[in-house]
């Protein structure tokens, strides 16, 4: 029997209130900053999961918007998150419903003796003025699986439908994702995710009373409204939906759903996650007595209280891509070289730095001639992704290209030893001081010549 | 320190400058023409006579072409060379070293930038390719980590440094508006100063240094052939450059409220010269202002203000023209402008004019001893080139 071990969640740090979009819509959407994409959220809520976690062995990525169309996505998280070089490493996506597949996939892999990370993250971005835009949002959960003996919650039931509908779609050239008519997808759905549910349930051997939450995840808004009383299901077994606080995060929507759920749940609590897209799938879970031991650091409670939410809708048309903007005048950045990049991989991806054996002084990046003692080729590799640090010193460049200025940028010092140079993001200019706490955090710099720029950046405490 | 300098041993017999600016009407060559040509002038001698040549650029052309296509030179060596910022200095350090070895009699060294050209704001770099991990923050962001590390380890308030630095500012621009040759020769309010637009941190477009075209040379010689090509010769007494590690950008032991590769530059250049007491024995100095914190810094760098005291000396004009020992008289990188290849031969040519007796309006009374410093990279990695000039020995 196969179980979730550990998990982990990540909202970004900037909302837009749906006042903003004009549209009459109440609460405010999640929205990736600049500097994020699917797979730099990714690797938030995955850091999460595997801290104090087991070691892997198989890493699934799946999301709507990948950053490359053709280059393995899960590599970068691979590299990003220092897994083993021998995980099996892949991408799904293609529908919203490609979240909860994986999680299935996932506890198939953890029935056959390995330990997958299952990683989910979508940045959902919809046609200015409509449904989408206002009722998406970015987000990205992970789970990893494992044998049952350690899980925190066990698989206990689970179900597919598959059928081909339209209710929504994109085509590789299209900017933005089309609707069919909203009742006519609820009225083909409803009944589809009914039967994914009871049969979920009958493989369980549970009757819907029997279930604490139920979440309920679906491509068309009237499913997600209409289905628990369609299913004849009390209003305090309805999962938060995070409609308010989120928008629908596309394929990582359920399972940042059942990241929640799992944040307040207690040993012995079902939990049913139901997501629908051309079909269904839905997974059972029970909880067990591990629960209190196997949350992570951070709850999907304290990534929503930790926010910016006065960003300006232009500001966000920006980010996405959308609204066409005066550049700077400044030379547009080189993309990035694959050789170095290779070279550095650790460095860059990982945030590997190092540790001269000869007299212990931290050195970052890695140097090969010690910055402390001069000792040559002396150097150990050692991870300061999750170390503490604190600014040295700081400004506010106005002059740097960014597509939110000014440009942070501090000196940095690690508590265990070493210095760096980097960008601040996440960050209020005007409540930064020397002395500040500072995480670092996996980011995109840029995108140029089509190459994504990873690297890690500091930003306040969240 | 291993060098053992060339003191006395080389003179500077001839130079020339061009106007600095946003020069749309010149070309990188029209430049290198216009100093080249008025360096020959003023050393009185004909481009047959040079023997070899030492070109400073960092982006304006590459190779010893940049210079001997414009000025059809006759096969002649033409060393093309740079060192970020210090590059103007670093042709005259190359340049020197040639005479005094005794392989060439008469040289020229010649700095030259057209930045204007490329429509962007401050400078570009042209990094090889890389891995893309460094932090992407501009010059004057770099410059601006002085300002409040300064500030806090010697407890003046950030207003009062404020101040200071716009002090900085005021006395260069009213150096530069007695300079025709500077880009800004207009004197500036030092409320207007205050209140200009933000760059970085708490500089604003006022404390950094002009964006400019420009080209300045010198032609040098053995010193004891100076007397033929000119009357009055200026004499050199040191030259030091020094590349640091790059350890303030990665040990937590660095403050930012000095260059230790200026104090290392400053020290061996002293040595050469048998300058004991930089405060009392140089009567003025061209320093690499690039922002104003980073004259600031200099002034303790080089031993012309104690530890912690600059702040103070700037206040109290020491540094002014008419100050006990005036810093940047031809207006500095901040009013004279910064074509990056050219700086450090105009620090020279100031020196050149000063010790000559043809400063004009920005004459100083009796110099013995001018110091050029010109700087490259950033606080915490970086480069530093000291110059000691005078008079005959």
């Amino acid at each position: 029997m196969a179980g979730i071990l550990r998990y982990g969640s990540y909202v970004p740090y900037f909302r837009l209130q749906r006042t903003a979009l004009g549209d009459g819509g109440r609460g405010e959407r999640a929205v990736a900053s600049y500097d994020e994409d699917t797979a730099s959220m990714a690797v938030e809520a995955a850091r999460d999961a595997l801290h104090g976690g087991p070691a892997v062995d198989a890493l699934l990525f799946s999301t709507t918007s990948p950053p490359y169309a053709e280059k393995l996505n899960a590599a970068t998280l691979q590299a990003a998150l220092s897994l083993p070089k021998g995980v099996t490493a892949l991408d799904t996506g293609g529908s919203s419903r490609a979240g909860l597949s994986s999680l299935l996939v996932g506890s198939d892999l953890a029935a056959a003796g390995r330990i997958p990370l299952v990683c989910l993250a979508d940045l959902s971005v919809g046609a200015p003025g409509g449904a989408r835009e206002s009722g998406g949002g970015d987000a990205a959960a992970a789970f990893i699986f494992g044998d049952d003996s350690e899980a925190i919650a066990r698989i206990v039931g689970r179900a597919s439908f598959t059928e081909e509908v339209l209710d929504t779609w994109r085509t590789p050239e299209m900017a933005f994702p089309r609707q069919w008519e909203e009742r006519f997808g609820a009225e083909v759905m409803l009944p589809i995710l009914g039967d994914t549910l009871k049969r979920a349930l009958q493989s369980a051997g549970l009757k819907p009373d029997q279930v604490s939450k139920v979440i309920v995840d679906s491509t068309n808004p009237r499913v997600n409204r209409e289905f628990l009383g369609m299913a004849k299901l009390k209003p305090e077994q309805a999962a938060d939906d995070l409609s308010a606080s989120v928008g629908r995060a596309g394929a990582a929507h359920a399972g940042l759903m059942l990241a929640k759920a799992l944040d307040g749940a207690a040993p012995g609590d079902r939990i049913v996650a139901l997501c629908g897209a051309d079909g269904a799938d839905a997974i059972v879970l029970e909880v067990t007595d591990k629960i209190g031991k196997g949350r992570p650091r951070r709850g999907v409670e304290r990534w929503l209280s930790s926010k910016r939410n006065d960003l300006a809708y232009n500001t966000y048309l920006k980010w996405r891509g959308i609204l066409p903007f005066e550049p700077p005048r400044r030379p547009d950045p080189d993309r990035p070289a694959g050789p170095p990049m290779q070279r550095s991989e650790h460095w860059k991806f990982g945030f590997i730095g190092g540790r001269c054996t000869s007299c212990g002084a931290a050195n970052l990046p890695p140097q090969r001639v010690c910055v402390m003692c001069g000792a040559v080729d002396q150097m150990a590799e050692e991870p300061y992704a999750d170390a503490d640090c604190k600014i040295a010193t700081y400004t506010l460049d106005y002059l740097a290209y960014s597509m939110q200025p000014p440009v942070v940028a501090a000196v940095v010092d690690f508590a265990k030893g070493g210095r760096i140079n980097c960008q601040l993001t996440d960050v209020d200019p005007q409540q930064v001081e020397i002395g500040n706490e500072l995480e670092m955090t996996f980011r995109k710099m840029y995108t140029a010549g089509g190459v994504h720029n990873y690297f890690w950046k500091a930003r306040p405490k969240r | 320190m291993a060098s053992k300098g060339i003191r006395d041993r080389v003179a500077i017999v001839g130079m020339g400058c061009t106007a600095f600016g946003e020069r749309w009407d010149k070309s990188a060559s029209d430049l290198l023409i216009d100093a080249a040509g008025d360096a020959y002038a003023s050393a009185k001698v004909d481009p047959e006579q040079i023997d070899a040549y030492w070109l400073g650029t960092t982006g304006s052309g590459v190779s010893g072409l940049t210079l001997s296509l414009p000025l059809k030179i006759q096969y002649k060596p033409v060393t093309r060379l740079e060192n970020m910022c210090a590059t103007g200095s670093e042709a005259l350090r190359n340049a020197c070293y040639a005479v005094a070895s005794g392989a060439y009699d008469v040289v020229m060294a010649i700095g030259v930038e057209k930045l204007k050209d490329s429509g962007f704001s401050g400078l570009t770099g042209n990094a090889p390719p890389n891995d893309g991990t460094e932090t992407g923050i501009t010059a004057p962001a770099n410059f601006s980590f002085l300002a409040p590390a300064y500030a806090k380890k010697y407890g003046v308030e950030m207003d009062q440094l404020k101040d200071v630095i716009s002090r900085i500012a005021w006395k260069n621009h009213y150096n530069g508006a007695r300079n025709e040759r500077a880009q800004f020769r207009k004197e500036v309010p030092i409320e207007k100063i205050k209140a200009s637009p933000k760059v970085a941190g708490c500089l604003g477009i006022f404390d950094c240094s002009g964006v400019s075209d420009g080209a300045a040379a010198a032609v040098v010689c053995r010193a004891e052939d100076a007397h033929k090509y000119n009357d009055n010769p200026i004499f050199v007494k040191a030259l030091s450059f020094i590349a640091g590690p790059a350890e303030g950008s990665m040990r937590q032991d660095y403050d930012f409220t000095t260059f230790p590769e200026v104090v290392a530059s400053a020290k061996d250049a002293y040595d050469q010269a048998g300058v004991v007491d930089a405060r009392e024995e140089i009567s003025m100095a061209e320093v690499h202002d690039c922002f104003t914190p980073t004259e600031l810094v200099l002034m303790e760098d080089l031993g012309f203000s104690a530890r912690g005291q600059a702040w103070k000396d700037v206040m109290d004009g020491r540094f002014d023209l008419a100050g006990a020992q005036p810093v940047n008289p031809d207006g500095g990188l901040k009013s004279f402008g910064h074509p990056i290849g050219a700086s450090g031969l105009r620090m020279m040519y100031e020196m050149w004019l000063q010790l000559r007796g043809e400063a004009g309006p920005r004459q100083i009374k009796n110099p013995k001893l001018g110091l050029t410093h010109n700087l490259g990279g950033a606080p915490g990695r970086c480069v530093s080139f000291v110059s000691v000039v005078g008079q005959a020995a």
